[in-house]
């Protein structure tokens, strides 16, 4: 195989300035609605005593969870040794950084005392799956810069296989970790699943592959270097893969609920009639983060189409959110059983569906996150070669070229004809 | 003052009590108030006993008198303030029998806000009264999430007049203490029950479950009574009956 050439991105023209601007914007943004619900109580967000997390924490879990999958392009690459998949490594791992930041800075900053950062740095319930997070997701920072060194240093790059197996092994749990901390919600009907762990890790292949594919696309677009077919195919069909299985395990989530009568209530709200819950599962998690990506993947009116695929990758994005959304927040409006088999009410809202609306401080916050995720990307390909000169695909699969032209060659041929 | 530092010394206290002990060896004294200056032992498990069957609809006394010697001020938003007690009106749909209770933090042996909370500001005395250290409580609301019961509330917004004896934070969660500071200060009572007694419905009683000698002792051992969620084994402290 060729060697493969990694530079830094220019970054001096007006677009790149333009890109920052609109980052620096939109974190600047996170930071202001953070000290305005500090300064007033998060009296001023949609959060209720019913409904504790919100907005902020859909768009932080959704992150975090996209976080592992970004790198799963690099694990591919060391732990299964796929050759094709090498040269998208550094960026892949430089995606697990910057959207793991993106996510834990917005849970800090919605926390009632984003100011006691160092007591929860320094005070651990060992008990509690969260203090342990915070030493998942610490260690997986660390895990990832030292894999990103190895694979950036050439005298150590034989031994990218077994820090990327680590750093493979480290995301599987570090995903579990994610996942249980709804498992641990005994009272809650809609996290009473065992299946919640799988389904988180299923969920980041596609959540941090829709967005790799994104940053991948835009990247290469922008900067003008030379992006072949044979990767973004090959891409967009693990990204299909992906997406079908999240919709499975779904399925078989809801199947198992099903089968147990005391979580009818919850299957019922989230299938049937839970008005705007219902939709935005059907409609958001899986008719368009599901149903019309997989579409677009696998027909082959759009299959060639770069617009397309980008399309599908942003409909992942967006019912993966949704998704998120459904587990949180629908999940929190669903009453608990404080009787069960008894109609309850109270001034404190039990027995009732409870009530929330996204405030705007919330919504700012969260694509915040978003923000930091990609200005910390794009500073960091300005700064270190993450980026490879070319993926064209003579160099990527020189088979995969040849195989191309010859396809070309025999339409061209047939057209001719 | 740091209630975890009291529950340290309290600990620590009892560790070296427990050992001078002889097993098997009950002090009945204990039982009564303790002297502020000992520590707190886990010879004693503080609870309520709650009759729903003398409780009363539309009767509120418990709640106010609760939010009163508590400082819980009411900004006439339900969604956002915080209820450290509530009445729950509950209803047999199959038979139509009604009946009324309160509700607060349970005081569960074990207390799934405790095993959530990150930071350990979700604690339980050795003598059962679960507590949230607002010093080292960052505002994350997993352990309201954890609650079954959603006994905890999250400060919304500035508050201000607040009791000395229980302070409150904006950004923290806080509950039901089972009026610490009384017990701790020997009233052998909570506003609550207090309140109830008050009123003439004896609905609430306040006692020590490890002391076979006080009136809620014996009536857990000769009545029957429920715990809330029974099937998720926690324990509480707070007992119904009438249920
Ligand atoms: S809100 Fe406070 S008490 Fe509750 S889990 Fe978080 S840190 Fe612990």
């Amino acid at each position: 195989m060729t060697k493969i050439h990694y530079s830094t991105i220019d970054g001096r023209g007006l677009g790149f300035l333009a890109l920052l601007g609109l980052f620096g914007a939109m974190i600047l943004g996170g930071l202001g609605a953070s000290y305005y619900m500090e300064h007033n109580g998060h009296i001023v967000t949609g959060m209720t005593n019913q409904i504790v997390w919100g907005t902020p924490h859909v768009f932080a879990v959704f992150l975090i969870v996209a976080a592992s999958g970004a790198l799963n392009v690099a694990s591919i690459a060391s732990v299964f040794g796929r050759a094709m998949y090498k040269p998208l490594g550094r960026l892949s791992g430089l995606l697990a950084l910057t959207l793991l930041a993106g996510g834990l800075a917005v849970l800090v900053l919605d926390l009632g005392r984003p100011d006691r950062l160092i007591v929860a740095m320094t005070y651990y319930n060992f008990k509690s799956i969260f203090a342990w997070n915070i030493f998942l997701y610490v260690g997986f920072f660390g895990v990832v810069i030292v894999y990103l060194w190895f694979m950036m240093e050439h005298r150590f790059n034989r031994f990218s296989k077994q820090i990327g197996l680590f750093a493979f092994v480290w995301r599987l749990v570090l995903t579990t970790g994610t996942g249980s901390i709804f498992g641990f919600l005994v009272a809650r009907h809609a996290y009473d699943a065992a299946i919640m762990a799988p389904m988180f890790i299923i969920m980041s292949f596609a959540f941090g592959l829709a967005i790799y594919l994104l940053v991948l696309m835009a990247a290469y677009r922008w900067t003008g270097r030379p992006l072949g077919d044979a990767v973004v195919t090959r891409l967009k069909n693990l990204l299909g893969v992906f997406v079908a299985a999240v919709l499975y395990f779904v399925m078989v989530y809801h199947l198992t609920n099903l089968y147990a009568t005391q979580h009818h209530g919850i299957e019922r709200f989230i299938l049937l009639d839970g008005g705007v819950y219902t939709q935005v599962f059907w409609i958001g998690q899986i008719l368009i983060g599901g149903i019309v990506p997989l579409l677009i993947f696998f027909t082959p009116l759009f299959g060639r189409s770069r617009f397309m695929t980008a399309v599908g990758a942003s409909l992942v994005v967006a019912g993966g959110l949704a998704q998120v959304y459904t587990i949180i927040i629908a999940g929190q409006v669903f009453p608990m059983d404080l009787l069960p088999g008894m109609q309850v009410s109270s001034s404190f809202s039990d027995g009732q569906f409870a009530q929330y609306t996204p405030s705007l401080p919330e919504l700012v916050l969260g694509v915040s996150g978003i923000g930091i995720a990609l200005a910390l990307t794009t500073f960091a390909l300005k700064a270190l070669p993450f980026l490879p000169d070319s993926l064209s695909d003579d160099l990527v699969d020189p088979h995969a070229a040849s195989r191309a032209k010859a396809e070309t060659a025999v339409e061209a041929e047939a057209a001719g004809a | 003052m740091s209630l975890s530092r009291r529950e340290f010394l309290g600990a620590g206290t009892a560790a070296v009590a427990g050992t001078a002990l002889a097993p098997g060896v009950r002090l009945i004294e204990l039982a009564a108030a303790r002297r502020p200056e000992d520590a707190v032992t886990a010879k004693q498990r503080w609870g309520l006993l709650i009759d729903t069957g003398k409780c009363s609809e539309g009767c509120t006394a418990c709640v106010e008198a609760c939010h009163e010697e508590n400082g819980v001020t009411d900004h006439g938003k339900p969604l956002t303030d915080a209820q450290w007690i509530r009445k729950v009106e509950a209803r047999d749909p199959q038979t139509g029998y009604a009946h009324s209770l309160p509700v607060m933090c349970l005081h569960c042996e074990t207390p799934p806000c405790v095993d959530v909370c990150p930071t350990g500001a979700s604690f339980r005395r050795v003598d059962g009264i679960v507590l949230v250290d607002k010093h080292i409580c960052i505002g994350c609301r997993y352990c309201m999430m954890a609650c079954p019961y959603k006994a905890r509330s999250f400060i919304h917004e500035n508050i201000t007049d607040q009791k000395p004896d229980a302070p409150r934070g904006k950004g923290t969660v806080e509950s039901c203490t089972l009026c610490v500071h009384k017990v701790d200060r020997g009233d052998g009572t909570t506003a609550c029950a207090e309140a109830c007694k008050e009123d003439g419905h004896q609905a609430i009683v306040f006692g020590d479950l490890n002391d076979s000698q006080s009136e809620i002792a014996r009536r857990l051992k000769s009545e029957s009574s429920v715990q809330l969620r029974a099937d998720l084994n926690l324990n509480t402290g707070v007992r119904y009956q009438g249920l």
